[in-house]
């Protein structure tokens, strides 16, 4: 059976990017901040790719809620091997997962898709709300946080690691999968994918985002770390040493 | 661990840059920091290159990558620049080894060859399936290869190769050589494959620059070769050496790679490295390195593109790329210098790679023309005397 896949991405900053907190002290200042897609989101592209050559058919779209400027990471996705990219504008940072599932939920509505892939959460928000919510949202099945993926005969077995343990779960389309590092080894856009990459199909229409469930009442960088503090030296300052991570850092 | 690199760009040329030159960069980039760093230094003390990451390449579309048609990838001048300067970054023996495929292996059979030897070599040579190398530099000619010793005499269907070639890079990985030999009064380039009789590339030893890349002799004794062997769309010099314009266009851009890289591991190290109680990018004779790196590695971009837009236009000559060879190799390797200045004891050990990358640039700044014959090339356009021959 062939799959139509729809894959969620987000343009978040990028991990080594020093963070300032913007005027209303509420969201970053994004003036010399680099974007780039979301690490995880990497894993679900490539999961997709990789079901779609398995079975010869299907197609993958990627669709992201975000500002004009996430039409680069888009692009980037093309490049990689996705069919169609589409961008849901808006300028509103997305940090609430309901109403960022209940915009997707209502843009996948209105297309043929029976597997939807996203990253396991955004770095920037960190929520690791949206996949589930989005399911629901759908009446879709549900699995987060995969770590190894495979499709036999139109059921899916998907590996988690939970606390102590590895989970084997199986399921059916349609459903939702949100994708954790070790899934997959993410390809590189190569240069005749890059190229092809303009000419493929890409659209932009403005998010239907509904009230949002959660709202950000402040934002603060975390305390400077307090200086460090120099024991002795040598074998002599051990005793000290392990007092003073026993009391007063507590760390064993 | 992720590679902390941060490319250097003080002027903004990014926005010169189209969206997919841009693309193809930062992939390019992105692979060099995965796939090649991690393992650059061990290839470098063994003298060995990473042969796995041949077909990776060839996935991603490098070689030949300015080249149209036969699996080629048929990029602007700039993004084809712009992969040389990523894979320098890495290493100029990397990217030695993507040019010599590409300008001087590929670019002749593609300009040069008869259909049935583009249809022949060109698709494998794409996927680095095939691995080809060039001989034109002799042991006793360098920077005049008119006088080369390597002769090719008609007998019959074949031609007959006697002579020898030197510092030819991939010359024993080489799965099929461009030998250039005198040849009717002429100088004619010939195909030879590697497991022709006769024909042996035998590795140079001991080299203290491009460790991780394979520079060797190629020993043509009565090599036999088809007469459908030969290029037959050129004769003369004017054959190798348009072959080296290509190579010297993509040397020009790559060593502002290993400029930046040395420039970022410079800049980096100057901030954490503490004498007199305070970072010693704090010192003015520190800064005033870094400063010439930026305003060095600023120019050579600008040069860059402008060549690039030439080379699209079809405006692009020669001389033009003497000037960019010669100026970015020259302030690369002088980067490298200040940069290993700055990392003090440090920088001696290959724990940094800034040593790696100036002893390589010694390479990169003599081979494809040195800096000096580059002066007189430009020497000659300026003034109209010819100062070489």
């Amino acid at each position: 059976m062939p799959m139509d896949i729809v894959v969620c991405i987000k343009r978040v900053p990028a991990t080594d990017a020093t963070i300032k907190i913007a005027a209303d002290g509420k969201s970053i200042d994004p003036a010399g901040v680099t974007f780039e897609l979301n690490a995880y989101d990497e894993f679900a592209l490539e999961q997709a790719l990789r079901i779609k050559e398995q079975l010869g058919a299907g197609s993958v779209t990627v669709v992201t809620i975000g500002p004009k400027e996430a039409q680069k990471e888009l692009r980037d996705t093309l490049a990689r091997g996705a069919d169609k990219a589409v961008l849901l504008v808006t300028d509103k940072w997305m940090f609430d997962g309901a109403s960022t599932a209940a915009a997707l939920a209502a843009w996948i509505k209105t297309q043929p898709c029976n597997l939807v892939l996203c990253g396991r959460q955004a770095v920037d928000s960190d929520n690791n709300q949206m996949a589930g919510n989005l399911a629901a949202r759908l009446g879709f099945a549900s699995v987060t946080e995969v770590v190894k993926l495979t499709l036999d005969n139109g059921v899916f077995t998907a590996e988690r690691d939970i606390e102590g343990a590895r989970e084997v779960v199986s399921c059916k389309t349609p459903a939702v999968i949100s994708c954790q590092k070790g899934l997959n080894e993410p390809r590189y856009a190569n240069l005749k994918g890059i190229m092809a990459a303009k000419k493929k199909p890409f659209e932009e229409t403005p998010a239907q985002l509904g009230a949002a469930a959660l709202e950000v009442v402040s934002l603060t960088l975390p305390a400077a770390r307090a200086a460090g503090k120099i024991l002795g030296n040598g074998a002599d300052a051990v005793p000290a040493l392990i007092q003073a991570l026993r009391n007063e850092a507590k760390a064993i | 661990m992720t590679d902390p690199y941060k490319a250097l760009d003080f002027f903004n040329t990014d926005e010169l840059y189209t969206d997919e030159e841009r693309m193809i960069r930062d992939s390019l980039r992105g692979w060099v920091s995965d796939r090649f760093l991690p393992i650059i230094e061990e290839h470098n003390r063994n003298a060995t290159f990473p042969m796995h990451l041949i077909p990776e390449l060839g996935e991603m579309g490098v070689y030949g990558a300015s080249l149209t048609g036969y699996g080629c990838a048929g990029l602007s001048g700039v993004a084809s620049g712009l992969i040389c300067q990523e894979l320098e970054r890495g290493d100029s023996g990397l990217r030695s080894f993507v040019s010599v495929q590409g300008s001087l292996c590929m670019f002749p059979i593609w300009a040069y060859g008869s259909e049935e030897q583009k249809q022949r070599y060109l698709p494998k040579m794409a996927k680095g399936e095939l691995i080809g190398c060039f001989g034109l530099t002799e042991a006793d000619f360098g920077s005049n290869p008119g006088g080369m010793l390597t002769k090719a005499v008609k007998d019959g269907d074949h031609y007959v190769i006697n002579g020898s070639k030197y510092w030819i890079t991939n010359g024993t990985i080489g799965d099929v050589a461009v030998v250039w030999a005198q040849c009717e009064g002429t100088i004619r380039g010939f195909l030879v494959d590697k497991g022709t009789k006769g024909y042996l590339g035998k590795p140079i030893k001991n080299k203290l620059s491009l460790r991780a890349s394979d520079t060797s002799e190629l020993v043509l004794e009565d090599v036999r070769v088809h007469k459908s062997q030969m290029l037959p769309g050129v004769q003369g010099l004017k054959g190798p050496l348009s072959c080296l314009t290509q190579a010297r266009y993509g040397i020009a851009f790559g060593v502002i790679g290993a400029a930046q890289a040395a420039f970022d591991e410079a800049c980096r190290y100057s901030k954490i490295r503490v004498q007199f109680d305070k970072p010693i990018a704090r010192f003015q004779l520190v800064q005033n390195k870094l400063v010439w790196m930026a305003a060095e590695i600023t120019k050579a971009q600008l040069m860059c593109w402008k060549l690039g837009k030439m080379k699209d236009a079809g405006t692009m000559q020669h001389f033009h790329v003497s000037m960019a060879k010669r100026n970015s190799c020259w302030m690369a390797l002088e980067c490298c210098r200040l940069g290993r200045d700055i990392l003090g004891a440090n920088g001696i050990t290959d724990e940094y790679q800034m040593m790696r990358h100036m002893c390589n640039l010694e390479s990169v700044i003599t081979y494809e023309g040195t800096h000096d014959i580059h002066g007189l090339i430009i020497g000659r356009q300026l003034t109209g005397e010819d100062a070489i021959l």
